[in-house]
């Protein structure tokens, strides 16, 4: 779990409190969906990263298997109140993908097959917290969690890390994704159990 | 022109009926179905009900603490007051 600047948290951690505020531990891994489960096959795939002056950069599955990897173990935090210890995925880092990226842009709007869409501060995505994921517990990521590939932002609420990622957009400004636009939280601290607008 | 209260005799005859007697016209393929034929998808953070054969969104229903949300997909949604 990575931290905010020392104080802007609002609640208090105990060392080894790993159990957000609100939060119940599962064994399991539930699949919550808002929509049917996009069919992406691999060779049709691309993730396009997409800056706040329309330039793209684009990478084919093959280029994107390419790139340096990433085996992360983390905590995930469902706004449904459920958490997950010590997932184990593997994936690109965010970093890599923004490397050489020219963007003042503060925002970012993630893209998904199937419409569903998640807006993140940019910030959130960089210095090694956010990941473009296709490998859960040493196998390929199934498509009811997200194959062929999905965002993972642990830190934050986990509608924020989209499945079936197909872009990320980036901007000047912040725009709403799928939930946020439908009263949840923009940030989703689930340390702060930013759930809704009025959290 | 006059102002909303004047949708409380219609929106409350709108409302009162099991919903989900209603037809809708799918504006994404055309469908013509009885919301009950709708798909449902409400195991996520609110309820979302899609057209069964374009899966567009017919609408969304959330229950945010003290309020009901509903809306049609894209936002605007209604907010009604709720315990």
């Amino acid at each position: 779990m990575a931290t905010l600047t020392p104080g802007f948290h609002g609640h208090r951690r105990t060392r080894g409190d790993r159990l957000p505020p609100g939060q119940f531990r599962t064994e399991d891994f539930p699949v919550l969906s808002a929509g049917p489960t996009p069919e992406v096959p691999l060779d049709r795939w691309e993730f396009t990263l997409t800056t706040e002056d329309g330039e793209q950069h684009r990478w084919t599955w093959e280029q994107f298997q390419a790139l340096p990897q990433q085996d992360v173990t983390t905590d995930l935090h469902c706004v449904t109140r459920w958490s997950k210890f010590d997932t184990r995925w593997r994936g690109v880092s965010l970093d890599t993908l923004l490397e050489g990226v020219a963007t003042g842009a503060r925002f970012a709007l993630a893209e998904c097959h199937g419409g569903y869409t998640t807006n993140l501060p940019l910030d959130d995505l960089r210095g090694g917290k956010a990941w473009i994921a296709h490998t859960y517990d040493g196998e390929p990521l199934a498509a009811e969690h997200g194959g062929p590939a999905r965002l993972l932002v642990p830190h934050l609420y986990f509608w924020k890390s989209a499945k079936w990622i197909s872009g990320i957009t980036l901007g000047r400004t912040d725009r709403r994704g799928f939930w946020e636009q439908f009263g949840y939280h923009d940030y989703g601290d689930p340390w702060r159990e930013q759930r809704t607008w009025n959290d | 022109m006059r102002d909303g209260n004047a949708l409380a005799g219609p929106l409350s005859d709108l409302f009162l009926p099991d919903p989900t007697t209603a037809w809708r016209l799918c504006p994404g393929c055309g469908t013509d179905a009885a919301l009950a034929a709708l798909h449902v998808y409400d195991q996520g953070p609110a309820a979302v009900a899609r057209c069964p054969r374009c899966s567009e969104i017919a609408f969304r229903v959330a229950r945010h603490p003290g309020q009901l949300w509903f809306d049609f997909g894209r936002g605007g949604a209604l907010r009604f007051p709720a315990s």
